[in-house]
C-alpha cells in the first residue's frame, strides 16, 4: 500500500503501554500497510492517541490479517457475554426481589 | 571503487521555508571532489535502514545526505513521528521538494563536493524522487525512482491539497536520466502502472532503464524486513552504483 490513507475510529477510554502510565484516548487512526515493528508483509496497524491532548503519544499494535478476523470475533464474543451477564446482573440488582438477592449470597 | 572509510553524522541544514531541518550525510573520509546523492526516506520515516542506505551509497564513493522529511513533527522515535505524520496525512509534495532542493544546495556547497548531484527514493520517497526531478529538473543530474508508489493515480484518494498532481502529469519537465527498479509482486506501484510510466518516459523521450524483479515485492531493499530479497537487490545496488557513476561521476 504505503499509502496516507487511515480510518479514524472515535473512542471513548484509556489505553496503556508496557513502561507508561494510562493516558486517555478518544481516536483510533486504523490503517493496513507495511508495518513498523511486525515481520510482516502489511499489517492491520492501529494507533490510539488522544487527539483533544494534542495526538503525539500513542499506544500501537501491528497486527495480522488473520489476527485480526479472530480478535474481531472475540471482541464480538466478548460484548455479547458481557452484556448477557449485565443484563442478567442489573435485573437482579433494580428488579428482584429480597429473596432474590438474599439467594446471590 | 569502494570507499570504506566514511564520515557520517547528523547534520542541520537551511530546510524548506527557511526552517532549520535534520539530515543524516555521509561522505568517504578520502580526499576528492565527490559526487553527490539526495536519498529521500521511505514512508516509515527516517529509521535506521535509511542511515544504512545512506552510508552504503558513501562507501561506494557518493555523498550523500537524507533529509528528515518528518522533523517538523519531532522530536521522537521514527516509527512515532512517522505515526504522527500519517494521522496529518502526510507530508505536502511542496515541503518535500523544497526539501529536497535545499538539501542539493547543502550538498554542494560543501568543499568536497563535485557538484554533481542525483536523487534517489524509496517507497513514498520514489515518488518523491520523480517528482523532485519534474519540479527541479536544472538541479538533479540523475534520478533513481525505487518503486515510488502513485507516480500513477489511479485512486482519486491520493490526491489531495498535498498531493494535489499525479507526477507522472509531470513528467515532461524531467531532463536528467532515469533508473526504474520494481518488484513485479508490488502492489503500489503493481505491474500495469509501472508499465504506464514506461510508456510515457518512452512517448516523451526520456533517457530511462527501467528494472523489474520477480520474486519481489514492496521494499526489497530492506535486509531487516520480511520483503528482503538478496539476489535482487544486490542486483538493483549494483544498476544504481553504476547508472549513479555513469551519470554524476
Amino acid at each position: 500500500m504505503c499509502s496516507y490513507i487511515i480510518e479514524k475510529a472515535k473512542l471513548v477510554g484509556t489505553a496503556k503501554g508496557p513502561n507508561g502510565p494510562w493516558m486517555k484516548v478518544d481516536t483510533a487512526n486504523v490503517y493496513y500497510d507495511h508495518p513498523y515493528e511486525a515481520q510482516l508483509d502489511h499489517a492491520l496497524c492501529v494507533d490510539f492517541v488522544c487527539e483533544a491532548a494534542g495526538g503525539r503519544e500513542r499506544v500501537a499494535i501491528e497486527i495480522s490479517r488473520e489476527s485480526v478476523l479472530e480478535l474481531m470475533e472475540k471482541i464480538k464474543a466478548a460484548l455479547a457475554s458481557g452484556d448477557a451477564s449485565h443484563t442478567s446482573a442489573a435485573a437482579c440488582s433494580l428488579n428482584g426481589s429480597q429473596a432474590d438477592v438474599a439467594a446471590l449470597f | 571503487m569502494s570507499y570504506p572509510g566514511l564520515v557520517a553524522e547528523t547534520v542541520k541544514f537551511k530546510a524548506h521555508n527557511g526552517d532549520e531541518g535534520e539530515a543524516y550525510y555521509a561522505r568517504p573520509s578520502g580526499a576528492g571532489k565527490f559526487p553527490g546523492v539526495v536519498l529521500i526516506h521511505h514512508m516509515p520515516g527516517w529509521d535506521e535502514w535509511i542511515t544504512e542506505a545512506v552510508r552504503k551509497l558513501a562507501h561506494h564513493g557518493f555523498a550523500t545526505i537524507a533529509p528528515h522529511l518528518y522533523f517538523r513533527e519531532g522530536p521522537g522515535s521514527p516509527d512515532d513521528v512517522g505515526a504522527r505524520v500519517r494521522a496529518a496525512g502526510g507530508v505536502s509534495d511542496e515541503q518535500v521538494v523544497g526539501d529536497s532542493r535545499a538539501s542539493a544546495a547543502y550538498l554542494r556547497a560543501q568543499p568536497h563536493a563535485s557538484g554533481k548531484v542525483g536523487v534517489i527514493g524509496f517507497c513514498s520517497g520514489g515518488r518523491h524522487a520523480f517528482l523532485v526531478a519534474c519540479k527541479a529538473p536544472g538541479e538533479f543530474d540523475a534520478l533513481v525512482d525505487c518503486w515510488g508508489g502513485n507516480v500513477v493515480v489511479d485512486d482519486p484518494k491520493a490526491l489531495n491539497a498535498k498531493r494535489p498532481v499525479a507526477p507522472i502529469d509531470l513528467a515532461d519537465s524531467i531532463k536528467c536520466p532515469i533508473l526504474g527498479i520494481f518488484g513485479n509482486d508490488d502492489e503500489n506501484p503493481n505491474k500495469d502502472q509501472v508499465n504506464r510510466t514506461e510508456a510515457v518516459l518512452k512517448k516523451l523521450g526520456k533517457d530511462y532503464s527501467f528494472h523489474r524483479y520477480d520474486g519481489a515485492g514492496h521494499a526489497f531493499f530492506n535486509a531487516s524486513r520480511v520483503a528482503y530479497r538478496a539476489e535482487q537487490a544486490a542486483d538493483g545496488w549494483a544498476k544504481t552504483f553504476a547508472f549513479f557513476h555513469k551519470h554524476l561521476g
